[in-house]
């Protein structure tokens, strides 16, 4: 049995943890909020961008097609960014993450394809290092922005096209989790390059009119590609914002919680330990009386 | 005719403008044009400049630095890169801001600092640009 001392100690250090804890909890709910409006706010811009692409993909096709949305024609190297958080506590929110892209890696590893994985935060690049080190091309490293915003998702855009203008890949596909509330985050898949619009989005209908373009469809899908790229990715990043702040605030909520329990039964063994000690002292002071 | 266009105007970190207009005028690539209801569909690149917008009589100005309209039978979608709205700019602050952003460019060292500096310049003289007409 432990001493007095050390339950003391013991309850004490329990309990600052606890404090901390709490502390992050609160933290998280506040950023939670302003990140979930964030993600949702983002939203349209992806949803519209999404249908322009649809439809201008659905006018152009062939060999007129910009690289970025026909590919290379090969799919042998395939680029993988999987996108975590920078800090942890996190619960399993980057697990799933990396989960999600580690099957992946995998099964593209089994079919024979050439695998490039580039991580964007810190806790993905450090759980993929251990099994696929020799094939982490780039760590992104954006720790330095307080909130993600369109220019952090710019300096994951121009690695992506910059790798994908020096050939590096042929298919990229980024791995996030999609916010869905505060307890469900749902990692997620989307093929970056040769750019596909998501699936149920149907170009609007036109009702017989034909559509004109300024200056021409090749130039907008053009000049439109790389946006799309990017938006795509700034919507990750807000999401996975979002998403980690939520796994957050429910991971410190449980700690804060267990530590709340293992104080109340330290303190039941902590009492029960002193009870004991002052019986053996007073029997053994009633028994040094009687023996005189 | 309908009597009124539904309008979006999305950037990439919010939805900044949606709602029922009569009538919007893009600066287009290849011009301005207007869009009223019941335009014919088309999709333009729209260059950095005023997107005029009229409600009932009024007209707001709001700056968009490039971007993509996009007209369907539902409406004008414009997609910018960045949008901000003239009325909410006071000239001389604007000016000072060029002023800093010139010195900016000026005073950058290494390439990466002077194209961020002098892209930050050429938004500000967009704004100022717009509205001077």
């Amino acid at each position: 049995m432990p001493s007095l001392k050390e339950f003391r100690n013991r309850i004490a250090s329990v309990k600052s943890t606890q404090k901390i804890t709490k502390a992050l909890q609160m933290v998280a709910a506040s950023k939670l909020k302003r990140a979930q409006a964030a993600a949702e706010a983002a939203r349209p811009y992806s949803q519209r961008l999404a249908r322009v692409i649809a439809n201008l993909a659905a006018a152009v096709s062939g060999d007129n097609a910009p690289l970025l949305l026909r590919g290379t024609g090969r799919s042998d190297v395939h680029l993988v960014v999987v996108m975590t958080s920078e800090r942890g506590l996190c619960g399993g929110f980057n697990t799933q993450i990396v989960r999600l892209a580690r099957e992946k890696i995998q099964e593209l590893i089994a079919a024979g394809k050439t695998v490039k994985i580039v991580a964007v935060g810190k806790k993905g690049r450090d759980q993929l290092k251990r099994q696929y080190g020799a094939m982490i091309v780039k760590y992104v490293d954006l720790s330095g922005f307080r909130a993600v915003n369109a220019e952090a998702a710019a300096i994951v855009g121009e690695l992506v096209k910059d790798l994908f203008a020096a050939d590096a890949f042929d298919v990229a596909t980024l791995y996030f989790s999609r916010f869905k509330s505060v307890i469900n985050q749902t990692p997620t898949a989307v093929q970056l390059i040769p750019a596909v619009a998501p699936e149920g989005v149907a170009p609007p209908d036109l009702k017989g009119a034909v559509y004109e373009y300024e200056p021409n469809e090749t130039e907008i899908l053009e000049a439109l590609l790389p946006r799309y790229i990017t938006g795509q990715i700034l919507q990750g990043l807000l999401e996975n914002q979002a998403g980690f702040y939520g796994a957050q605030m429910t991971a410190t909520d449980n700690a804060t919680r267990n530590a709340g329990d293992l104080i109340r039964k330290l303190t039941l063994r902590y009492n029960r330990q002193r009870q004991a000690n002052i019986t053996k002292e007073l029997i053994e002071i009633i028994s040094g009386a009687e023996a005189l | 005719m309908a009597d009124k266009l539904r309008f979006a105007l999305v950037s990439p970190e919010r939805e900044l403008f949606h709602g029922e207009v009569d009538h919007v005028v893009v600066p287009g690539s290849e011009g301005e044009f207007g869009v009223s209801p019941e335009h014919a569909p088309v999709m333009s690149v729209v260059k950095a400049g005023a997107l005029r917008v009229f409600t009932d009589g009024s007209e707001r100005r709001i700056f968009v630095n490039g971007g993509f309209a996009d007209v369907t039978p539902e409406g004008l979608t414009v997609l910018a890169e960045d949008a901000v709205e003239l009325a909410d700019i006071d000239a001389a602050q604007l000016d000072q801001q060029i002023k800093n952003a010139q010195e900016d460019v000026r005073d950058a060292s290494g390439e990466a600092a002077r194209a961020s500096a002098q892209f930050v310049l050429e938004r500000l003289e967009g704004i100022r640009a717009a509205m001077a007409r």
